[in-house]
C-alpha cells in the first residue's frame, strides 16, 4: 500500500523533476502512514532517490525502453502498481510524463488530477489544489475513485532532503509486442542547454525587440545566466522564434525561479502562462506595459541599453562570485 | 479517410476568470465562449486532410445547450457533421467515455483531440479516449502527415522535437504547429449559411462515473507593489536578484 512515484531519467541520470516528484511522494506517504516507492527504468544510481526520502526503488533495466514510449512507459508503471499495490501514484509534469499520464489513467481506471502545486490537503477525503484557467485561478479537487494520480507541477513543491536508505529490486515488467505500435524516428533536442521546462532562470524576448536579428543579446544574456530562451506569442506567430519558445496560454508554461521578460507588454494569456515563475523581472520602455502590474522587479527603459549593460554587469557579478 | 475532432467549449483567452456561488462555481457572466485554441488548430489541420485528401470530418462536443454556438462556428469553418452529447462535462475521464461511445459507432480513422482545454487544462481526454478506444495516440502533436493507413507525427517534447511513425487508428493531442495561426479561419457568410443545413445529432450521454470533483475554487493572492529600479543602476537590480529574491 506504499505511494507509487514514477521517477524520470535521461541518459540514466535522474531528471531534477524526479527528485521533485520523489520528495512529494515521501510527504503523501508520511501523511499516509505508509512508504514511499518508487519506479524507474533505465536509472544508474537508484539508491540515490533514498536521499530524497524514497524506501524502495523498483529498477527496470531494458533495452526496450531505452527510447521513451508512452504506452509502454505507461504500462510498467501500472505493474508497478500493481505489484505494490499502490493505491496513489505521483508523476512530474514534463512532456513525457503528461503524455504517458491518461494511458496509466485508463489502465488504472483512476482519477488522475494534473497541475498540482502543493502538498494534498487531505489525505482523507483525497484532496489536493491544483491550477485551473492557465493559472488564471486554483481549484480544490477531491479525487474519489480508488486509485488515484497526482501529477505535481514543475518546481511548486520542490526537493526536500529527507535521507533513509532506499532498498533496490530488479522488476522485470512483461512487455507484449503491442505496447510498441507507435515508433520514435528521429529525436531533434538541443543538448547541453537549459529547457524552459527545467530551467531555474528563463530569459524571455517579446515584439519590443523589433526584429530575429537582435536576438544575440537575449542569447549571451541566457548564456551568462544559464538560462533558458522563451518569446511572446506573436514573436513565434511572427517566425522569429521557433515555436517552441513559446511561453504563454497556448504555448508552454514558465515555472522557473526567476523570469526576465524583456520587450514583452505582458498581455493577459502571456502573463497567465508565466505566472508560476517565483520571481519576475521586466524591462519595458513602457511604463504603463501591463507586466509592470504582475512583475516583481521593473526597470523603465530601452531593452537596447539596458540589456548589453546587464549582460556586462552580470559577467562581473558571476566573476566574482564563482 | 473518416476523422472526428473533439472540441470543447472555453473562455476566451482574454477573459478574467471569477468564481461565484461561495467560490465553488466558476462565473460564466460576461464571458465569451470559444472553441478551445488547441482543438482548434486540429480542426484546422482537419479541414486540410478534408480538401486535400478527401477526408470527412466530423465535430463532437460534451456539452449542454449553450455550446451550439461553438459547435456552429465549427460547422462553419467546414466541419461535414456535429454530434453534441447532452451532458455537463464533469471531468476529463466522463469526457473521454462519452467520446469513446461517439467513437465506437462511428467508425473514425483519426481522432483529433486539443492537448489540453485551457479552462480544466486537464490535459487527458485524448489519451484515455485512445485507450478506452484501443487506437494509437501521439500527444503535443506539432505535425501530422497520413498517407494510406499510415501516420508520421512530429510531437514537442521538453527542450526539442521527435519525430514518430505509427498507424491508423490514431488519436491526436494536438496544439499550435498542426497548423499555423496564421491559418486558423474565419468563418464566411456562405460557411455561416450553409452550416444551418448541417446534421447537429445531440445524443445523450452513457452512464459513466467521474473521478474528480472540484469542491472549490480560489483566486491567486494579488500581487505586491513592483520595484522600479532605475535604467542606470544595473547594480542594484543585481544586488535585489542576489540579496533579496535569492534567484542569481
Amino acid at each position: 500500500m506504499s505511494v507509487l512515484v514514477y521517477t524520470e531519467s535521461e541518459n540514466g541520470k535522474f531528471k531534477k523533476n524526479a527528485h521533485e516528484v520523489a520528495s512529494y511522494a515521501y510527504e503523501v506517504a508520511k501523511q499516509m502512514g505508509t512508504t514511499a516507492t518508487a519506479i524507474s527504468i533505465n536509472a544508474n544510481e537508484s539508491e540515490s532517490l533514498g536521499d530524497y526520502g524514497v524506501a524502495k526503488v523498483l529498477n527496470v533495466s531494458n533495452d526496450r525502453l531505452k527510447t521513451f514510449n508512452a504506452k509502454a512507459f505507461a504500462n510498467v508503471v501500472g505493474q508497478a502498481a500493481q505489484k505494490e499495490n499502490a493505491k496513489v501514484i505521483i508523476l512530474s509534469s514534463s512532456a513525457d510524463t503528461k503524455f504517458l499520464a491518461p494511458i496509466l489513467t485508463a489502465q488504472l481506471k483512476a482519477g488522475y488530477v494534473p497541475n498540482v502545486v502543493s502538498a494534498p490537503e487531505s489525505t482523507s477525503p483525497f484532496q489536493v489544489k491544483r491550477t485551473v484557467f492557465s493559472n488564471k485561478g486554483f481549484a480544490f479537487t477531491e479525487i474519489t475513485s480508488e486509485i488515484k494520480i497526482i501529477g505535481v507541477s514543475n518546481n511548486a513543491f520542490g526537493s526536500s532532503e529527507n535521507k533513509t536508505t532506499a532498498t533496490v529490486e530488479n522488476f522485470e515488467p512483461s512487455l507484449g509486442e503491442d505496447l510498441f505500435t507507435t515508433k520514435s524516428i528521429e529525436i531533434d533536442k538541443v543538448v547541453g542547454k537549459a529547457t524552459i521546462a527545467d530551467a531555474d532562470i528563463v530569459v524571455s524576448g517579446g515584439r519590443g525587440l523589433k526584429g530575429p536579428e537582435n536576438w544575440g543579446m537575449i542569447e549571451e544574456l541566457a548564456e551568462v545566466l544559464g538560462a533558458a530562451t522563451a518569446c511572446s506569442k506573436p514573436v513565434s506567430d511572427l517566425g522569429w522564434r521557433p515555436h517552441g519558445e513559446h511561453v504563454g496560454q497556448t504555448g508552454k508554461p514558465v515555472a522557473s525561479n526567476l523570469y526576465i521578460a524583456i520587450g514583452i507588454s505582458g498581455a493577459i494569456q502571456h502573463l497567465a502562462g508565466v505566472s508560476s515563475s517565483k520571481v519576475k523581472v521586466v524591462i519595458n520602455t513602457d511604463p504603463e506595459a501591463p507586466f509592470f502590474k504582475a512583475a516583481d522587479y521593473g526597470i523603465v527603459g530601452d531593452a537596447f541599453e539596458v540589456v548589453p549593460k546587464l549582460i556586462e554587469k552580470l559577467k562581473e557579478f558571476k566573476a566574482q562570485n564563482a | 479517410m473518416k476523422i472526428l475532432v473533439c472540441l470543447s467549449n472555453v473562455p476566451d483567452t482574454t477573459s478574467k476568470i471569477n468564481f461565484t456561488d461561495g467560490d465553488t462555481k466558476f462565473d460564466t457572466n460576461g464571458v465569451q465562449f470559444v472553441i478551445n485554441p488547441n482543438d482548434e488548430f486540429g480542426l484546422t489541420r482537419a479541414m486540410w486532410f478534408k480538401e486535400k485528401q478527401g477526408a470527412t470530418v466530423h465535430v463532437a462536443t460534451v456539452g449542454e445547450a449553450s455550446t451550439e454556438p461553438t459547435i456552429r462556428k465549427a460547422l462553419a469553418i467546414g466541419a461535414d457533421e456535429a454530434i453534441r452529447v447532452n451532458a455537463i462535462p464533469t471531468d476529463g475521464y466522463f469526457v473521454a467515455e462519452q467520446l469513446a461511445e461517439i467513437v465506437k459507432n462511428g467508425e473514425y480513422d483519426l481522432v483529433i483531440a486539443g492537448r489540453e482545454s485551457i479552462d480544466y487544462n486537464g490535459g487527458m481526454v485524448p489519451g484515455i479516449l485512445a485507450s478506452l478506444s484501443g487506437m494509437n495516440f501521439v500527444n503535443t502533436c506539432i505535425s501530422l502527415e497520413i498517407e494510406g493507413n499510415n501516420a508520421t507525427a512530429v510531437r514537442e517534447i521538453d527542450g526539442g522535437k521527435e519525430k514518430i511513425s505509427t498507424t491508423m487508428p490514431l488519436v491526436i493531442g494536438g496544439q499550435k504547429g498542426l497548423v499555423a495561426e496564421s491559418d486558423l479561419r474565419i468563418p464566411n457568410m456562405r460557411g455561416i449559411m450553409m452550416a444551418r443545413q448541417k446534421k447537429l445529432n445531440v445524443v445523450e450521454p452513457i452512464s459513466a462515473s467521474k473521478a474528480t470533483d472540484d469542491v472549490k475554487f480560489e483566486k491567486p493572492a494579488p500581487k505586491g507593489q513592483v520595484k522600479l529600479v532605475d535604467a542606470d543602476n544595473i547594480d542594484e537590480l543585481i544586488n535585489l536578484l542576489h540579496n533579496e529574491a535569492k534567484v542569481i
